[in-house]
């Protein structure tokens, strides 16, 4: 069991570089959606004893979100948007890589000065759920589409959600429910939003988003 | 009557999108709005039970706040009648719709307790605002709202890594977790891991900090204010920024609790006066008045925030200050709603002589202005002063002058702006039309209302509202 975690979050970790280093659209859709759907899985897997029926709607719901709808809604849009799908960062793919690695290297020191945590499964948790953050900050600034921010937001949520393994069972049924709408919603308007860019301004590139200022 | 709150716009909100008229949809926007106004009321006269295990319940804190949404939005409901009137015709239902989805989420934040069903509520008014910010379906609302989504989003998404951190600084390894409920949290501050609530109010600062407009998060916030339609912008700077910072308190209340007060008071003073600084250097030599407001915005959620940083007085004063602040700002978005209508442009330097043109909403942005920089008599001038005299009494006399300083110069910068535009001559050209616009009834009505409650407030303090205002004070650290 505490191996297929570990394998679990180091994938998981691994999936941030593919992010990182790949240039087309479509790869990294499928790279986060198969990083929700590893994730999905982790709650099972943690929690200890039997299994509650508040851990089984909590994985099947991210399953279906994360997996399914919003690699889905996503490429949908970038379809329907006929939008190029070459990422064009303002930071080089390997100077991102070699940003990459300094974050995990960071999320790892990081994660073994903090104040103690309740016994985990596995010590690998908080420092890929740190790497997962960092990266994720990172593919939210140097990726100036639309859409690769969405990506970078989704990661982001990965890496909180991740980092809230370690109480597993404290957050409420109907608070994760919350945050999985709210999660839901932002992407489908994000989706919106993204498609009336691609049609008013002929790129969805935030990098031209530049006049209001002041 | 908690869940009404929330409930009654909700499905109001579903209504509003099967309804195929504007006119009923306008109607059912009126109709729910006064209808939670009379709820909100209620609150007053008889404390409601909390509902689902404490989960939901108003405290002075969440009444006062709650009751700031409802009057505002009523408001902001009669404005935009009047305001829609004027708009393009074009269906509504989004912006009915969405503004009373944004009612309902705002609702839920002013009365949960709970501090994970607190991040769903203020996420959820990320959401439900949006779609108001992209009404005019230019290029530059769409910029304003991918910003404001995105900077929101990623800025409350931090905000839930606080979440967890708290929950961990509740958690004895194990043994036995305490919920993320405020009250449960506060009884037993004294088991709170220090370290983990020290990094969660930090990420609760970041996250909601950036939701209400403290510098240097506050970059969405001249964007989606300047280019949402004015009532919008009046909710969203009256109301839905009181809302994030309720967040913040949330959690200030328990850092109080468990020891943590210099630390947390200490970041709230630091985050006020760069708020000030920021919105100071911002406002001088704005060329657009909508932002100018914004900026106006973010100088008074510094203010907030330095209210209850410095503790004491203060915290009264901060109260106070978020009462008046909503009204002001709300009137002033109104106001200039008015001007854009009748101009149709936002730029200062292209507005002359609104005195003369549209000479009760030239008045009103005349009483706006001297209300916004805390003249006298206004009720802003009272609650800035507390402020003040708290920081001086208090011992904090650099923290005194910079405020003092920063005051000056948004007074004189706002002031070389909008002088010049209710002064002099209309400019040739937007004369033409011999019907004026953004005079009618509703348009001015609404401010004018808004104005004279200010001007009360500045001269007598109802006692019962007073009381209010030191309870919740009482919650934050404050002393009467």
């Amino acid at each position: 069991m505490a191996q297929g975690i570990d394998l679990i979050l180091v994938l998981a970790m691994l999936l941030n570089f593919l992010v990182l280093g790949s240039s087309r659209l479509r790869a990294c859709i499928r790279a986060v959606a198969f990083q929700g759907v590893l994730l999905s899985i982790l709650p099972l897997l943690l929690h200890q004893g039997d299994l509650a029926v508040h851990m089984v709607a909590l994985s099947a719901g991210m399953l279906a979100l994360k997996g399914v709808l919003f690699p889905w809604l996503l490429l949908r849009t970038l379809r329907d948007g006929s939008m190029r799908a070459e990422i064009e960062p303002l930071i080089g793919f390997t100077a991102s890589l070699l940003v990459g690695a300094v974050a995990t290297v960071v999320a790892f020191v990081l994660s073994s000065r903090l104040p103690s945590l309740p016994s985990m499964t596995s010590s690998l948790l908080v420092p890929a759920a740190m790497t997962t953050l960092l990266i994720s900050l990172v593919v939210l600034v140097s990726r100036t589409k639309a859409l690769t921010q969405v990506l970078g937001y989704l990661m982001l949520e990965n890496g909180i959600f991740l980092f809230g393994l370690t109480l597993v069972q404290s957050m409420p049924l109907l608070v994760e429910l919350g945050v999985l709408l709210d999660l839901f919603a932002g992407v489908f308007i994000m989706g919106i939003v993204i498609y009336h860019i691609s049609r008013e301004f002929d790129h969805i590139d935030t990098y031209h988003l530049t006049t209001l200022k002041g | 009557m908690l869940l009404g709150v929330v409930l009654v716009p909700l499905v109001g909100a579903g209504v509003a999108f099967l309804l195929r008229s504007n006119r009923l949809r306008l109607a059912l926007l009126i109709g729910i709005a006064v209808f939670h106004l009379a709820l909100v009321i209620s609150c007053w006269y008889q404390q409601p039970a909390s509902l689902l295990g404490g989960w939901l319940a108003v405290d002075a804190l969440g009444r006062i706040f709650l009751t700031l949404v409802s009057v505002l939005f009523v408001c902001a409901a009669l404005y935009a009648v009047g305001y829609l009137q004027h708009e393009p015709r074009r269906s509504n239902r989004t912006f009915v719709g969405c503004l009373l989805g944004f009612l309902a989420a705002m609702s839920l934040v002013t009365v949960s307790q709970h501090l994970g069903l607190l991040w769903v509520a203020i996420e959820g008014t990320t959401l439900a605002s949006a779609p108001l910010i992209y009404f005019h379906h230019s290029q530059r609302s769409l910029e304003a709202t991918w910003k404001y989504l995105l900077i929101c989003s990623v800025g409350i998404a931090l905000a839930l890594l606080g979440t967890f951190f708290v929950a961990l600084a509740g958690s004895d390894h194990g043994a036995d977790q305490l919920s993320l409920l405020v009250s449960e949290l506060i009884s037993h501050a004294g088991r709170l891991h220090l370290p983990w609530l020290k990094g969660g109010f930090l990420f609760f600062l970041v996250g909601y900090g950036t939701k209400m407009g403290l510098a240097p998060f506050h970059t969405w916030l001249p964007d989606a204010h300047s280019e949402a339609p004015s009532p919008a912008s009046a909710l969203l700077s009256g109301a839905l920024l009181n809302c994030a910072f309720l967040g913040i308190l949330r959690l200030f209340q328990v850092c109080l609790a468990a020891g943590l007060a210099s630390f947390v008071q200490e970041l709230l003073v630091v985050f006020g006066l760069l708020s000030l600084f920021v919105a100071a250097v911002f406002i001088v030599g704005q060329s657009d008045y909508k932002r100018m407001l914004a900026y106006s915005s973010v100088e008074h959620m510094g203010m907030l925030s330095l209210g209850v940083g410095l503790g004491g007085a203060g915290a009264y004063g901060a109260m106070l200050h978020a009462v008046n602040h909503s009204l002001t700002k709300a009137l002033l978005f109104f106001v200039a709603g008015n001007i854009l209508l009748a101009h149709g442009t936002k730029i200062a330097t292209e507005v002359r002589g609104v005195l003369r043109r549209l000479p009760v909403s030239g008045a009103l942005l005349l009483g706006g202005f001297f209300a916004i920089t805390g003249a006298p008599p206004f009720g802003l001038f009272l609650s800035e002063f507390t402020i003040l005299n708290a920081a001086v009494s208090q011992g904090h006399p650099v923290v005194a002058t910079i405020y003092l300083a920063l005051l000056a110069v948004v007074f004189l910068g706002m002031g070389a702006i909008v002088l010049p535009m209710a002064q002099g001559q209309p400019v040739a050209g937007v004369t033409g039309s011999s019907h004026v616009r953004g005079e009618s009834g509703l348009l001015v009505g609404v401010p004018l209302v808004l104005l004279i409650a200010v001007l009360v407030l500045g001269l007598y303090v109802p006692p019962g509202l007073k009381e209010a205002l030191t309870h919740a004070a009482q919650l934050v650290g404050g002393t009467p």
